[in-house]
């Protein structure tokens, strides 16, 4: 155990890396669903767009305005997106609004690839981030030791939040049930719109950590990590914060592992490449068939 | 005594801590009106959907017509937090739970205390798809047009059965564009068409005036007799179960309270304790 | 009981022979290279896939998002089987592989075992997925179609998929030779009599009593389920027969293309075709139809000057670049997801009695105001 853990620490690192990453997405996701029992197509775009305004902006302003300008951005296109193509259709079908989500998606990439013109984007290098440091004898960015320090901080303070303020009490009060929230005066438009918010905010935290790790952006680059996220999501049991984030780790590791990873059951390595998306998709549906409420999910109740 | 169509024996259903039938039994005889009535929340229709499959009892034993159609004893999480009765009764038996289509195949059709037609369908298309449990056809067939015999049937059954019930005028309609006393015709006449022994009706005469009751009470007894049926409803009307029903059934809080004629269990005090509350 | 009168059934047969004789025409006349033969063919194409997503998602209520896999499956199953064996054997296509499979079959063969390898796909995924709620459903088909991309890539199957490579020299469209003679059959019209005779099919089994048992499960499960509808049966009945479709339009497409890999079916094609199905109207067929070839037609042909620097007219070559066509398409899209949620044709078909009445009305009407003025 000990011999296969140091042989593959590189990508342990980088699992717990990309896991965190991916937890900081992944909340995003699971927000919105316990609220408005929407998976958030778009998300994941929004993740990309957030790593292409770092491209732009970067290009013009110093770093330490260019942060703080992506996140508020973000968190702006986020709310937009809410309020212009999900609360119109607020009493529609739930298919309608899944629907408008991969509109939103379809025209998120379309726009990117229109003002890319289809290139990848060099991201910025983040002056401190990008610095390397070595571990254990394994050589890796700073952001790979960042990121799951600031994603554990990040996820407290949104408990925080969700447990002691007014708006958290909201939230968990719409989630649990919408209708009843609705009629005893929640303003559920403000509520939905706070999910939004932070899952934006989050999401832009999440792209530069990710960026920074990947170096490029593309108009594709949120797709599959938003499908992963919203999986882990789905894995912790959805609705659950850690359990997102616990999906997330696990499917960040695993998958670092399984690409990195020397021979699994005795195949060869390279082929098993092609799969480390697959086994998230794999993961989903195991966990969909044996357990659909996830780790932590709770049982959703059915009324006949 | 005369031969029972439906028979619960020890009928529990509990959801987490909540008991919402505890321990039921009751018999409906060939040929019967039953109704089961009780106070709001009194565990009725968790009964019907009990029967019907939609629901699997924690425990108890349904049987249709002398034959086993439901059996179970709480399992799982629920050997522990069980709070009904008779726990044991069913450990060693094998468990029955039928899907809510195969209790229909076997010829128990139900109606909805909220009405649930398919909405985007005609009346016609509503008592004509009802049909196709019964009709003698596969996907093949049925798509290439060699059932066409089979369709032309269910076709003519249809517009017999809507003409009998005085809805063919309203065929080409959307089901849900008719008026509400109508629509809760529609729905019995789409449970006839699956050809019932015993029909379940919750609430029929729900949102009626006394006249249409009245009507509707005596169309019951027409269907049942025509149709060879034997009726179990859920009725808040008491006119209606009153001069109707042979027999009634009371439960209050899921236990049955009292049972009888209607008039032995309008006269029967814990009756009307349910109903009333018990003055202090 | 009223079932569609006669006559408007002749009329709806003399409209689609019209719609064969045009295509015919044309294919005789115009010179094959014209942009709308592309349009056609891929329209087609398009066209029996949506229909075959719209059995799924519009009349049997299932939101499921894994056409591109069933598609992936039809492409790899008929260019697998048509390769000719000796292509296979020599390094023209697997370079880097010894081909497994040393048989070929023809192309009629090789679209029905497209299609069977689909529905055999279907069948197993069904099990599990179909239990599952709506969205739950959505995610773990999406996730279906990526693990179903993934194998086909693996190289440890490259003798029989060629790994992520293209597979090429199959049999294409330019095959396709009138029965027993060596004449090449109109390759338009062959794909709009293959893609048409799936469609009828899909059509007769909607408007049969299974037809009618789907939309009851879409309308609500509860009352199909008390009426004796077997829910499990009949969903993964219309999953099977939905993916059969998807995978003879992914051989189709295959034909079409020349060469195929399975990098192209990502989530995003399943997006678009669903985007189709969406403007056309979700349990609309005529609307899926209409929606197919405006789409295609729209992307390849009528937008493909904002492209190109030079649209309506207008050269504008800073903002008429390479990706604008679709830039543009998607708000298009957005607007109508918003705004026209029921699309063209909502959840009605196209019906010529109802076109004529409209007509009769709109010139009472006309006449009407006129004595009024």
């Amino acid at each position: 155990m000990l011999d296969f853990l140091h042989a593959n620490l590189s990508y342990f690192l980088s699992g717990i890396s990309v896991g965190g990453q991916y937890a900081l997405i992944a909340i995003g996701y699971t927000m919105v669903y316990g609220i408005l029992r929407l998976i958030n197509f778009a998300h994941g775009d929004v993740f990309m767009v957030a790593g292409l305004m770092m491209v732009y902006l970067s290009t013009a302003l110093p770093v330490t305005i260019a942060i703080p300008l992506v996140l508020i951005m973000t968190v702006v296109l986020g709310f937009v997106i809410e309020r212009a193509a999900y609360k119109p259709l607020r009493t529609a079908p739930r298919m309608s609004v899944m629907i408008s989500a991969i509109g939103i998606s379809y025209l998120l990439q379309n726009a990117a690839l229109y003002f890319t013109g289809g290139l990848a984007k060099v991201y910025p290098a983040i002056p401190w981030l990008s610095q390397s440091v070595t571990i254990w004898g394994s050589t890796t960015k700073m952001v790979t030791i960042v990121t799951p320090i600031l994603t554990i901080v990040l996820v407290v303070l949104l408990t925080l939040l969700i447990k002691y303020t007014k708006v958290g009490m909201a939230m968990r009060a719409v989630s649990k049930d919408f209708e009843t929230s609705r009629l005893m005066g929640i303003r559920i438009n403000s509520v939905i719109s706070v999910t939004f918010v932070i899952g934006s905010f989050l999401a832009a935290v999440g792209s530069i950590l990710y960026f920074t790790n990947y170096a490029s952006v593309t108009p594709i680059s949120g797709g599959m990590p938003g499908l992963k996220c919203f999986v882990a999501a789905v894995f912790g049991g959805i609705g659950s914060i850690p359990g997102a984030v616990i999906g997330a780790f696990i499917i960040g590791i695993a998958e670092n592992i399984i690409k990195g990873g020397t021979s699994i059951f005795g195949f060869g390595g390279s082929g098993w490449t092609t799969f480390s998306d697959a086994f998230t998709f794999a993961l989903l549906i195991i966990i969909l068939v044996v357990k659909p409420t996830g780790l932590f999910g709770e049982k959703a109740t059915d009324k006949a | 005594m005369a031969e029972n169509v439906l028979k619960l024996e020890n009928v529990t259903m509990q959801f987490g801590g909540v008991v919402a039938v505890n321990n039921l039994s009751l018999e409906v005889n060939k040929g019967e009106i039953v109704a089961l009535i009780g106070p709001n929340g009194a565990g009725k229709t968790t009964a019907f959907n009990c029967v019907t499959g939609i629901y699997d009892p924690t425990n108890g034993k349904i049987s249709f017509n002398g034959k086993t159609i439901v059996e179970n004893h709480p399992r799982g999480k629920m050997k522990k937090l069980y709070a009904g009765e008779n726990a044991k009764l069913y450990v060693n038996s094998r468990t029955v739970d039928p899907t809510p289509d195969m209790v229909t195949k076997l010829g128990i059709a139900r109606t909805f205390q909220n009405i649930r037609l398919w909405k985007s369908m005609t009346v016609f298309d509503n008592v004509l798809t009802a049909k196709h449990m019964r009709a003698k056809q596969n996907v093949l067939t049925a798509t290439l047009r060699l059932a066409y015999k089979e369709e032309k049937r269910m076709r003519e059954e249809t517009a017999a059965l809507l003409e009998e019930q005085n809805l063919l005028q309203y065929a080409n309609d959307l089901a849900v564009s008719l008026p509400y006393g109508l629509q809760r015709r529609l729905e019995i006449a789409r449970a006839l068409a699956t050809d019932p022994k015993l029909l379940l009706l919750d609430e029929p005469a729900a949102g009626m005036n006394p006249q249409e009751t009245q009507e509707l009470g005596e169309f019951i007894v027409q269907i049942k007799n025509k149709y060879d049926l034997t009726v179990f409803m859920i009725e808040h009307h008491m006119d209606l179960v009153m001069q109707f029903s042979d027999r009634i059934y009371v439960i209050d809080f899921g236990r049955l309270i009292s049972n009888g004629t209607p008039a032995v269990v309008q006269a029967d005090p814990k009756v009307i304790n349910a109903y009333l509350g018990v003055a202090e | 009981m009223k079932q569609k009168s006669k006559a408007e059934l002749w009329i709806a047969f003399a409209a689609i022979a019209l719609i064969y004789v045009a295509v015919t025409v044309l294919e005789q006349t115009v010179d094959s290279n014209h942009i709308i033969f592309t349009v056609l063919k891929k329209g087609a194409i398009y066209s029996l896939v949506a229909v075959s997503m719209n059995l799924l998602n519009g009349f049997t209520g299932l939101f499921s998002l894994g056409q591109a896999g069933f598609m992936l499956i039809g492409a790899y199953t008929y260019s697998i089987f048509t390769m000719p064996t000796e292509v296979k054997l020599t390094e023209s296509v697997y370079k880097y592989y010894e081909a497994a499979i040393k048989f070929d079959t023809g192309i009629f063969v090789g679209l029905i075992c497209a299609g069977l390898a689909a529905a055999l796909f279907a069948a197993l995924i069904g099990l599990p997925v179909l239990r599952l709620k709506s969205d739950y459903l959505a995610i773990a088909t999406i996730g279906f179609a990526e693990i179903i991309r993934a194998i086909f890539q693996w190289d440890v199957l490259g003798p029989v998929t060629n790994g992520a490579n293209v597979m090429r020299n199959y049999l294409d469209l330019t095959d396709v030779k009138i029965p027993f003679t060596d004449i090449a059959f109109p390759p338009t019209l062959y794909v709009f009599l293959a893609s048409g005779v799936c469609i009828g099919l899909i059509v007769l089994l909607i408007n049969s009593s299974y037809g009618r048992a789907f939309k009851a499960i879409r309308d609500d499960e509860v009352a199909a389920e008390a009426m004796g509808i077997n829910l499990f049966k009949h969903k993964e009945m219309s999953f099977i027969i939905s993916s059969f479709f998807a995978g003879v339009s992914g051989a189709l497409l295959a034909m079409y293309q020349y060469t195929v890999q399975a990098a192209q079916f990502k989530s995003a094609m399943t997006y678009e075709i669903l985007l189709i199905v969406v403007i056309g109207g979700i349990g609309s067929v005529s609307g899926s139809l209409i929606a197919s070839f405006l789409y295609i037609a729209a992307s390849e042909w009528w937008l493909r000057g904002l492209d190109m620097g030079k649209f309506l007219g207008i050269e504008a070559p800073n903002l008429f670049r390479s990706g604008f066509r679709r830039f543009v398409f998607s708000i298009i899209i957005m607007m109508i997801v918003l705004f026209f949620s029921k699309g063209l044709m909502g959840d009605k078909e196209i019906s010529f009695a109802g076109l004529v009445r409209r007509f009769n009305k709109r010139a009472k009407t006309a006449k009407g105001g006129g004595i009024d003025g």
